[in-house]
């Protein structure tokens, strides 16, 4: 895996250090998510995926950390980005998100400033919404929402959706204006601990638009569906 | 000679004056300690070895000494629930003192001023849920009112296997994270065969609006349900004679869980509820929120065993113990009714009403559609569960044998009246909410962290009125001083120190504010009190008499 994303791990492990210290009687918690930790097995070129995020703190303040990446099988890196935000529970269900991200991969590399609101939606629509302005001016947004579909207590069915838009081209990183691409997945997890899940499930990836155009200029696919199999886990 | 003189004085002086247990003194050490129950051991915490910790017997007018030493490497404390004393002697981490320090004693000094069936426990931390509590029995110094042949302490509580830091890391990461009993696409067909389509989808709807479910009715499971420390495997047993009354001191000592206690075959005569005598109600089941307490008398006639049946709740076990001729006896134990779920009643009828609490807020929440407004008339004939189990209720108790009684407060009348029983001066509203989804509970939307102290006027009679805007019970218990509930027997409500306010209803107690200091108001679920559902009531004198309200 990328050499980069460690290294964001120690950065959030110094913040929340310097949290713990401006800790008054408010007990604080450390929590970190592996909702995705897979092996993506598509046709011709399977690869390891994570989406991972976590949190240091008390019920109305956080430091959050978001990061999710791809790495082709016996290849190098090829997608991967860290968020580190402050997170500030706005209503009884929703936070709002500020703070930066940075894309090691893919090159030319992009630092961000996100704004952005998470929680759960009525009926329990797990969501999060974000806007990033780029070190370079470029405004993207993305959406990405989950559902959990109890099957029993323990077996979990889990659609999830996400959605990314730009404004405006980067065809450096192969990213063109408008909806550049969504994401549908269904994962049915079992619950051995509610800490630790193995799952399988379908993962379709959809290039749209301008970035499709450029997706099939340079010879990539613009549709990759995956059977995935990983582990949710969380401590 | 003379010595010996003056002992004999001494001596009839003592039997003159009625005692010699006027100034008792009681050594309490709280320690680390391994235990567990049917699933191996653990490290916790526990008052002189043992689990519950020890039962003090006290005697009304007594003046007690009690050494309670701190064998740990964090601070503890022991607070007595349910007595009135000293706030400097109440054992309340940062309001009545500042906690026993790692390795030093701590004297406790207070005269006993009451009678009845009390408990112990630590107010610090989450220590209580460790094993850090205990029976307290205080005889009174004149006769009791009902007789009986046997006395025995019955302490319910709940043992975790997990450390009790854990389980609330678990309720902020995920808060349900114990609940294994949530609905699923096979109870949604099953709703839908026996209410139609359009009736279920209107139920997920109007639940999945709120982001909340009906079977959210307690916050932690996995719970090994004790009595006297005993499991339901290792079978407490307390002994009879056919024939014989037996006075039980039911005592919900539980962290986190309500019981719906029976004895199957027999009926149980509630005769003090809180410590305080009530004139006798007969049952044949009743439900003791955490922290209260209830004695029963009870008369088996047979020669054969009872089986003290207490189903948790939320049904996921029960403590059992049992009362019989000679040891090793054991009852039939009955199985377990199913797990009640919430109904839109306990929301509070209109879901307008219902708020999760404010989360961001320290705004005031918005007013409960529930009309308490009308409870000022008291006429209380209209508060649901007041006189009789809510029929419309899917949490009210409910009696398992079919006809049988279930105590509801409404039945509780003090044995005799409040002297100075009148109309309360001035009226505080406490709405109770929280977030239960980020797991931190509140009062008014507001955490104890961020809260201002009530301020109180000694002498002054002050109604409290809870308005629970939440969907769990919370048993609200007060420091200090007495809480009368008003039932509408005037002044034959019963004093408490625990009321359970359940999901989405309205109630009042009326405090007589006599007693000066500081002292802690909050739920007695332990993690609702830890994570924010608390206040410090202040009871103020007359300006000049506030110097003396100082911490020393």
């Amino acid at each position: 895996m990328n050499k980069r994303v460690p290294a964001f791990l120690i950065l959030f492990c110094m913040l929340t250090a310097n949290a713990s210290a401006m800790e008054e009687h408010e007990p604080h918690f450390l929590f970190f998510q592996a909702d995705q930790f897979e092996y993506r097995a598509q046709d011709g070129r399977d690869s390891l995926k994570w989406d991972a995020q976590g949190w240091y703190g008390g019920d109305y303040d956080k430091l959050w950390l978001k990061t999710e990446g791809e790495k082709p099988a016996g290849g190098k890196t090829e997608k991967a980005e860290a968020q580190v935000l402050f997170s500030h529970l706005v209503t009884d269900f929703f936070d709002v998100q500020a703070g930066v991200r940075y894309d090691p991969e893919p090159h030319p590399r992009r630092g961000y400033a996100v704004l952005g609101v998470q929680g759960l939606a009525p009926y329990y629509f797990e969501t999060d919404a974000a806007l990033f302005l780029s070190n370079e001016g470029e405004l993207s947004a993305r959406f990405e929402a989950e559902y959990e579909l109890l099957l029993t207590q323990r077996l979990v069915l889990q659609p999830s959706l996400e959605i990314n838009l730009a404004a405006q081209d980067t065809s450096a990183r192969g990213i063109g204006s408008g909806v550049s691409d969504i994401e549908l997945g269904l994962r049915l997890r079992y619950e051995i601990r509610r800490e630790f899940a193995p799952y399988i499930g379908v993962n379709w990836e959809r290039k749209l638009g301008q970035t499709a155009d450029i997706a099939r200029r340079d010879g990539e696919d613009t549709d990759v569906p995956s059977f995935v199999t990983g582990v949710r886990f969380w401590f | 000679m003379r010595k010996a003189c003056r002992l004999v004085l001494a001596a009839l002086f003592t039997l003159i004056t009625g005692s010699g247990a006027f100034a008792g003194t009681y050594d309490l050490t709280i320690d680390e300690m391994r235990a567990g129950y049917d699933r191996g051991e653990r490290l916790t915490m526990a008052v002189n070895g043992q689990i519950p910790g020890p039962a003090l017997r006290f005697t009304e007018g007594e003046e007690v000494t009690i050494n309670v030493t701190n064998r740990m490497d964090t601070d503890t404390s022991i607070h007595w629930h349910g007595i009135l004393l000293p706030y400097t002697q109440d054992g309340v981490p940062g309001i009545s003192f500042p906690g026993i320090k790692p390795g030093e004693t701590f004297t406790y000094n207070f005269k006993i001023k009451q009678a009845g069936t009390y408990w112990y426990h630590s107010h610090s931390g989450l220590q209580e849920q460790e094993g850090v509590y205990g029976p307290i029995i205080i005889t009174p110094a004149s006769r009791e009112p009902y007789k009986y042949d046997r006395d025995y302490v019955v302490m319910l509580s709940d043992w975790s296997d997990e450390k009790s830091e854990a389980i609330l890391g678990h309720l902020k990461k995920n808060s349900d994270y114990y609940n294994y009993a949530q609905r699923t696409v096979g109870t949604f067909f099953k709703d839908v065969s026996e209410k139609g389509w359009a009736a279920t989808l209107k139920d997920r709807a109007d639940w999945g609006r709120m982001r909340m479910t009906p079977t959210d009715i307690s916050d932690v499971s996995g719970y090994t349900f004790l009595i006297n420390g005993k499991s339901a495997a290792q079978n407490w047993t307390g002994l009879f004679k056919p024939g014989e009354r037996v006075r039980l001191r039911l005592i919900n000592g539980s962290a986190m869980s309500y019981f719906d206690v029976r004895i199957p075959g027999l009926k149980m005569t509630v005769v003090q509820a809180d410590g305080n005598n009530v004139q006798p109600v007969p049952v044949d089941e009743l439900r003791i929120a955490v922290a209260e307490t209830y004695d029963v008398i009870v008369q088996p006639k047979e020669e054969k065993p009872f089986t003290i049946f207490a189903e948790s709740l939320d049904r996921t076990g029960y403590a059992r113990a049992t009362l019989a001729p000679k040891a090793g006896m054991s009852g039939e134990i009955p199985a377990l009714r199913p797990r009640p779920q919430l109904t839109m009643a306990d929301m509070g009828m209109d879901m307008g009403g219902m708020d999760h609490g404010a989360a961001a807020g320290k705004e005031e929440v918005a007013a409960p559609t529930m009309e308490h407004g009308a409870m000022a008339g008291m006429d209380h004939g209209a508060m649901p569960g007041m006189d009789q189990p809510d029929s419309q209720s899917g949490i009210a108790p409910k009696a398992a044998k079919p006809g049988g009684k279930v105590l509801v407060y409404g039945d509780l009348k003090a044995m005799k009246p409040y002297a100075e029983y009148r109309a309360p001066d001035r009226e505080i509203e406490m709405k109770l909410t929280g977030n239960m989804e980020r797991y931190f509970w509140s009062i008014d939307g507001v955490k104890f962290s961020d809260a201002e102290p009530i301020r109180l006027k000694h002498g002054e009679r002050v109604r409290f009125t809870f308005v629970n805007q939440t969907m769990m019970s919370h048993p609200m218990h007060l420091h200090g001083m007495w809480m009368q509930l008003d039932t509408g027997k005037k002044k034959f409500n019963p004093l408490k120190h625990v009321v359970n306010v359940p999901p989405g209803q309205t109630l009042s107690v009326d405090v007589p504010a006599d007693a000066m200091g500081e002292w802690a108001f909050h739920c007695h679920l332990l993690y609702h009190m830890a994570t924010g559902m608390m206040r410090k009531v202040i009871v103020e004198g007359p300006v000049a008499a506030n110097v003396e309200m100082r911490h020393e």
